[in-house]
């Protein structure tokens, strides 16, 4: 419940510091949050970061172009196909590498499954944080299906190490693509069920709804992206305005947040419009399997990784948001510098803009609304 | 715009505020002009650079930072760069134009030690606030020592 200056005349209280996390199960990860308190009211919010900092810049300048995949993986653990492939488009970019069709397909495939996956733990772990149980056994069942596929693609279910310069480690295993085919028709019954259990739950929009708006001003001052971007009404989903790999050859729609239950932006709204993507991600699933092409994946695959000199700046859209990889190449095998704009950096950035004169349980709310991994934000 | 059409379009308003050196699409600019040519980038009607995407600051003898802009109104893109002598790194801030400047700009104080003139807060965030010197500088040892625990060089007692 937000409180206002009326309320705030009668109540006689003191300002307290109260610090949250850095081992707390609702900071997604090791976050502390250091909360100035007036009663229950939030002032002012200081988040402190770097608990887990692996320097992951620093390793990349004395590792090769490809040593450095294995390292990315382990940024987003949640969607860490997403991180390879992100990279691996930027050192493409500067080497100027022109894929094969069926390595396209496969990585749109492989991404898209992956953010069903990495949605559907937002989707869960936030209705844990708001109380609901229930629905998080359920998103992880699903989940879980997933990752048994990325499981039989390459062995891994969490660090893939999957997506490689110029191709993958290996191509689709035998019935890879039924097994898909599937798991899409079995998610497709399972979506009404989530609207169910959560969309429309009186206690879970009474949890939600108008609380933690951000307005298009801050979205864009902050440098917010991804569905929380897109929550806040404004159009832009990398996929569809600046198509990478071949996303210019399928047909979806971009889901944007319509205050259908509060106002626009709220924590409902971020929430919903994962809802709506994963419905969005089956159908570019459906069309991709439908119309891919045989063919070796890994045709392309250059022998030796030594870029010229030049830099390249390429945006890739994660699960949470805009992925920026900037590289800064002096022609060895090495980059000279390696930079990654991790998108929820900055959508962390804006808590303490929205969270001002909410009360502490709801800045848990808004907080499971940004979808955060720790893994990323620190490096 | 493309890069050309935005450079000249810069050069009509600001001439000698920058720089575009040898073929590589980026502006140069010097830090006293940062903040001019920034808030113009910003609030010019036909560039509109609204979003700040990302600062990088790196090494390359000389420090510098490297801003990536990027307007949603009219879908273009451009870097912007600032180079500083690397004993007195001192770069004005652009906080006031974008907010999303705050953390890059205590990320890259804390790893390059390049100090933000005018930072509403310019604290360390990813190290710890004792660290000493800025690891992501090219010349920096790795200490021996950290709080009394020793720094592994190598890794034969790991095994």
């Amino acid at each position: 419940m937000r409180k206002t200056t009326e309320d705030k005349r009668f109540l006689k209280t003191e300002e307290m510091v109260l610090n949250m996390g850095p081992q707390h199960p609702s900071t997604h990860g090791v976050l502390r949050l250091k909360i100035w308190t007036d009663g229950e009211i939030v002032n002012h919010i200081e988040p402190h970061l770097g608990y887990l900092h692996r320097c992951f810049e620093k390793h990349c300048e004395s590792l090769t172009y490809e040593q450095i995949i294995p390292f990315t993986d382990r940024c987003d653990y949640l969607a860490s196909m997403h991180m390879n492939h992100g990279y691996v488009l930027a050192v493409e970019k500067l080497l100027d590498i022109e894929l094969p069709e069926r390595t396209e397909y496969v990585r749109v495939i492989i991404s898209e499954l992956q953010r069903i996956a990495s949605h559907l733990m937002a989707i869960g772990t936030f209705s844990l944080d708001v109380g609901g149980i229930t629905p998080f056994t359920w998103t992880f069942r699903d989940r879980e299906r997933i990752l048994d596929l990325f499981e039989t693609l390459c062995g891994a279910r969490l660090l893939y190490n999957y997506i490689w310069i110029g191709g993958l480690s290996h191509d689709l295993p035998k019935r890879f693509l039924e097994k898909t085919t599937e798991f899409l028709d079995y998610f497709e019954t399972q979506i009404p069920e989530y609207n169910q259990i959560l969309t429309g739950n009186k206690i879970f929009v009474e949890r939600t709804a108008d609380v933690g708006i951000i307005t298009k001003e801050v979205a864009l001052n902050y440098g917010v992206s991804g569905p929380n971007l897109r929550a806040s009404g404004i159009d832009w989903d990398l996929r569809k305005n600046e198509p990478y790999s071949i996303y210019d050859k399928f047909d979806f729609d971009v889901p944007l947040g319509k205050g259908t239950m509060g106002s626009i932006g709220d924590s409902w709204d971020r929430y919903y419009v994962r809802m709506l993507e994963m419905t969005e991600s089956i159908k570019i699933l459906r069309q991709a399997i439908g119309s891919i092409p045989s063919g070796d994946v890994n045709a392309a695959r250059p022998k030796k990784v030594r870029p010229k000199e030049g830099e390249v700046y390429s945006r890739y859209e994660t699960a949470r948001g805009d992925l920026g990889i900037y590289i800064l190449s002096k022609g060895k095998n090495m980059p000279h510098r390696l930079k990654m704009r991790s998108p929820c950096f900055c959508n962390l950035s804006v808590l303490n803009e929205i969270s001002a004169d909410w009360m502490i349980s709801d800045v848990i709310t808004i907080l499971g609304s940004l979808d955060i991994v720790l893994g990323e934000i620190d490096r | 715009m493309n890069f050309s059409e935005i450079a000249d379009h810069l050069n009509q308003k600001l001439a000698d505020k920058f720089v575009i050196k040898d073929g590589l699409d980026v502006l140069f600019v010097q830090p006293e002009n940062l903040l001019e040519v920034m808030s113009f980038l910003n609030s010019d009607k036909s560039t509109s650079f609204d979003t700040l995407l990302c600062i990088t600051a790196y090494d390359d003898k000389i420090l510098g930072s490297a801003y990536n802009l990027f307007s949603l109104e009219e879908k273009h893109y451009i870097e912007v760069r600032v180079e500083v002598d690397r004993d007195n790194p001192i770069i004005p801030t652009v906080e006031s134009i974008w907010k999303a400047a705050n953390w890059h700009e205590r990320e890259a104080y804390d790893l390059f030690g390049i100090k933000y003139e005018g930072h509403s807060d310019l604290r360390r965030i990813l190290l710890p606030n004792d660290w000493e010197g800025y690891p992501l500088r090219k010349d920096f040892v790795t200490p021996e020592f950290y709080n009394g625990m020793p720094v592994p060089k190598d890794k034969t007692d790991w095994e």
